[in-house]
């Protein structure tokens, strides 16, 4: 049971009984009554029907991973799955219409708290409404400001006209006296107190990916659309005219990227959106970006393969596809956001580096941290200045001078009056292809010149922990808060993590705390441990111990604290 | 009007073998771009792979030269970051039709501003002499050893019923005749083929020059190039091929038009700074 900080509840219900809704109107009101709210949602390839679920953890300080336990179940369709059921426990709360789910709870631990919820519905206006009234419920159960619940539902359906907005104020209200019955027969299960979130905002990953970008410069994404992905790829087509962005949903990821190249080459700052199907055909036109220096970000939304997989559940299997992609040799940066402060601050950053050093950066995200929202300061939201680090083009003007560090001055077609050049074939400097060994060895040279900058302008890894630490625990992306929680809650004095943000190049900081620890253990959530091996091959260190997963669904804090605790002994 | 030798590229290592239709191609090329007074600098050859998508490494002007089959997207990508530049999409029948295919048949519905040269030598030329996707059927190749048992893809039909803007056809041995078409395309506000047929004089022994002489007739005045289906129809004649500007229509938005950005505001993408305070406010006016 939560310690009073923390409340953990669990709403599940099949696709297309506004689950999401219920999300939204929690995230929203609980944040502007002062509550630190986190939430990630898990759901089946289904457009109607199936069981999906949102664990939203409601706390009175900042939380930032996905834990199993659940005080409250609020279950709005029949068939809630074994993932969901494997988690009750004898303190878990179960609020479900009986006359909906039967005995389905019959033999759980946890209590069951039956509700009317679609007798409630048809009072309220329809049975559309069960979800709004679930929302009530578990705001009747903290101290949810009613006014705040008020002005969402205005705000939310008032263009809708008032009888929409009454009749979904009057669903909340019925929620929010069971919610307070429910509170009272159930006293264990206690609020969090407040905190002053005023100033905090909540973002989703997809959100954080998406505005990071344009903060980084980004005006032109193509992709092709497949989950988890295409939430940019739709964030970026809604706002396009806000934000003055090209945004083309093309015929395929090949199409995707070329086009990016085409635009980068004459001046655009582009993005391509896809997971790992999508990017495994990308391959082709990321080499080509290689070869011909041009800027680009790809960003890389990780789900379970091999090939099709499984279509909206999440894994870190793709490391390996992100560091080696493309054909031939050529710089590239791969960084993995934690956290949505990151998944803002690194994409804009993924833009800053592509174009000042003319390389392609992959950001890697996952399907759970795009799903997932959370309340953030966003002051944590960083971005540099956008620079496309153009030149204008004067007489002698060469697209690919082999300048000492790599980086050849970059203009494009229109800006100046010389011309520019650009080509996959190995080229001279002004990009006619030229078949001439030793001008090969120089080009190839001169590209990774720009590679061991990526080395000294790195993304730092976020390394904590007691000062005389002797043992690491090394994880990346999503899972990060996770086992950061997890190790919080063992308290080891001789412990540290190391989330390493910037995967590729591997930077020096990773290096040497590799080297300075006597223990390495690798938490990641894939089978064959990528990032482990990463770190063997470049250190040549190798781990005592690790915890993977790869079943589909992201790691929690309890499955990493065992975890550990069991390597650990 | 400009001396087409603006265009000369003199250190080009020209690597067309001698009497290849490429160079009156390259020759119509330089003299439609030079009639229209325009500049190098002016101008984005953009390419993908094969003899033909060498062009840009022997003229003097602004230039992708790609990956195989995907000038298309490339060169839409160029044009939708500066629609100020003139875009030409340049390669041979395989690179377009078979490799490109799909983007082939995008392009043409999205119709950016581009003008799309393809030279058509039924064959791939710089992998010596595969069946390419126009290659007639029995044509006998070292790899299509029975003879080519597929039919051959009609791409004007194609573009045509895709409902492409601009579709026309022209021969490499008329090089007056492909240069006036090549500039009717690239005066053409959205997308425009012209198919130029070419005899490949290493690989194709059937499509010779006077093959494509004695099977091509000039399109006469009485033929109304508005009219669609008098257009497919022409397209479809595969004794004789009609050569010229078999379809035209103007006025429909280009893909440029519907991205909304250059709305009000006709800047290319380089020169804009992005409005990153409207970032800020969007954050702030989250939950
Ligand atoms: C992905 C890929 N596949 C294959 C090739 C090899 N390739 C180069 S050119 C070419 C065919 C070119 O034929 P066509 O487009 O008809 O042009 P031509 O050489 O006849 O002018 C092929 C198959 C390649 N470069 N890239
Ligand atoms: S192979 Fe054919 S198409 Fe290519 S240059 Fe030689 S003759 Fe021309």
């Amino acid at each position: 049971m939560a310690s009073g900080k923390d409340l953990s509840v669990v709403i599940c219900g099949g696709a297309g009984y506004g689950v999401q809704t219920v999300e939204d109107i929690l995230a929203k009101v609980l944040k502007r009554s002062g509550y630190h709210v986190f939430a990630t949602r898990e759901y089946m390839s289904r457009v109607r029907g199936g069981n999906n679920s949102t664990e939203i953890r409601i706390s009175s300080t900042p939380v930032d991973g996905m834990v199993d336990e659940i005080d409250l179940l609020v279950v709005l369709s029949p068939g809630v799955r074994e993932n969901i059921r494997n988690r009750i426990t004898k303190n878990t709360v179960i609020a479900a219409d009986r006359s909906s789910v039967g005995e389905e709870f019959e033999k759980t631990d946890g209590a069951l708290f039956d509700v009317a919820l679609g007798e409630m519905a048809k009072e309220a206006g329809g049975a559309v409404y069960a979800n709004v009234i679930a929302a009530g419920l578990v705001l009747g159960i903290t101290d949810a400001s009613t006014d705040q619940a008020e002005e969402y539902f205005r705000s939310r359906f008032g263009k809708k006209g008032d009888k929409v907005v009454d009749e979904n104020r009057s669903a909340c209200g019925k929620g929010l006296e069971l919610g307070r019955d429910m509170a009272e027969k159930f006293p264990d299960l206690a609020p969090p107190e407040k905190d002053d979130t005023s100033s905090r905002r909540v973002m989703n990953g997809v959100q954080a990916v998406s505005l990071g970008a344009i903060a980084g410069g980004c005006d032109f994404v193509t992709a092709y659309p497949m989950s988890p992905a295409t939430g940019v790829l739709a964030f970026a087509a809604q706002n396009a005219s806000e934000f003055g962005l090209a945004v083309e949903q093309v015929e395929d990821e090949i199409s995707a990227i070329n086009m990016a190249v085409g635009a980068s080459y004459a001046g655009a700052s582009p993005m391509v959106t896809t997971s790992g199907g999508g990017f495994s055909l990308m391959y082709e036109g990321f080499s080509l970006a290689g070869v011909a220096e041009t800027p680009l970000v790809a960003h890389l939304a990780q789900r379970p393969g091999p090939a099709t997989g499984m279509a909206t559940r999440t894994e870190q299997g793709d490391l390996n596809l992100a560091v080696h992609a493309g054909h031939g040799e050529f710089p590239r940066l791969v960084l993995a956001p934690g956290t949505i402060e990151e998944a803002y601050s690194l994409t804009a950053r993924a833009f800053e580096i592509a174009h000042r050093y003319q390389v392609q950066s992959i950001v890697m995200t996952d399907q759970y941290l795009l799903n997932t929202f959370r309340d953030v300061d966003p002051d944590d939201l960083t971005a540099a200045k956008p620079d496309k680090c153009l030149v204008t083009s004067g007489p002698g003007y060469r697209r690919y001078e082999d300048v000492p560090n790599g980086v050849s001055p970059r203009s494009v077609p229109g800006l100046g009056k010389e011309i520019v050049g650009c080509d996959s074939h190995e080229h001279d400097e002004e990009g006619h292809v030229f078949e001439d060994f030793d001008l090969r060895v120089r080009m190839s040279d001169k590209r990774f010149r720009k590679g061991e900058l990526l080395k000294e302008d790195f993304v730092p890894a976020d390394i904590r922990g007691p000062e005389n630490w002797t043992r690491l625990v090394l994880c990346w992306g999503s899972t990060g808060p996770i086992v950061s929680e997890a190790l919080k809650d063992l308290e080891l004095s001789d412990t540290a993590l190391m989330r390493i943000r910037q995967i590729w190049p591997v930077a020096e900081d990773v290096v040497a705390a590799v080297e300075r620890a006597d223990e390495l253990i690798f938490v990641e959530g894939n089978h064959d441990g990528q990032l482990e091996n990463l770190i063997r091959s470049v250190t040549g260190r190798s781990a005592q111990g690790h915890l993977r997963n790869y079943c589909g669904l992201q790691f929690s804090v309890e499955q990493v604290r065992m975890g550990l605790s069991e390597i650990l002994g | 009007m400009t001396d087409p030798r603006i265009f000369d590229l003199p250190e080009a290592d020209m690597a067309w073998c001698p009497g290849c239709g490429d160079f009156k191609i390259l020759e119509a090329l330089k003299k439609a771009l030079a009639d229209m007074d325009m500049a190098p600098e002016d101008v984005v050859v953009v390419s993908g792979i094969g003899q033909a998508a060498k062009t840009p490494h022997f003229m003097k002007c602004n230039f992708l030269n790609g990956l195989h089959g995907r000038a298309l997207s490339h060169a839409t990508g160029v044009k939708a970051a500066n629609p100020k530049l003139t875009v030409v999409a340049i390669g041979g029948d395989g690179d377009m039709y078979g490799e490109g295919g799909n983007h082939f048949l995008h392009t043409v519905r999205r119709n950016p501003d581009i003008a799309n040269f393809v030279y058509n030598n039924m064959v791939y030329g710089l992998t010596k002499g595969q069946a390419s996707p126009t290659s007639p059927r029995g044509m006998v190749t070292p790899v299509q050893t029975r003879g080519v048992s597929s039919e051959p893809v009609n791409p004007l039909a194609l573009a045509i019923v895709q409902g492409a803007t601009f579709v026309a056809r022209a021969f490499s041995g008329d090089v007056d005749h492909t240069a006036e078409t090549m500039k009717a395309a690239i005066k053409h506000r959205g997308y425009a083929l012209v198919d130029v047929f070419q005899p490949c004089v290493s690989f194709n022994k059937i499509n010779t020059f006077k093959w494509f002489k004695d099977h091509t007739y000039r399109l006469g005045d009485e033929h109304d190039s508005s009219n669609r289906s008098a257009a497919l129809a022409l397209a479809m004649e595969t004794e004789r091929f009609p050569l010229g500007i078999l379809y035209r229509e103007e006025g429909r938005p280009t893909f440029e038009d519907s991205l909304g950005i250059y709305e009000k505001d006709d800047t290319p993408l380089h020169r804009r700074s992005p409005d990153v305070d409207k970032v800020r406010e969007t954050i702030d006016s989250m939950a």
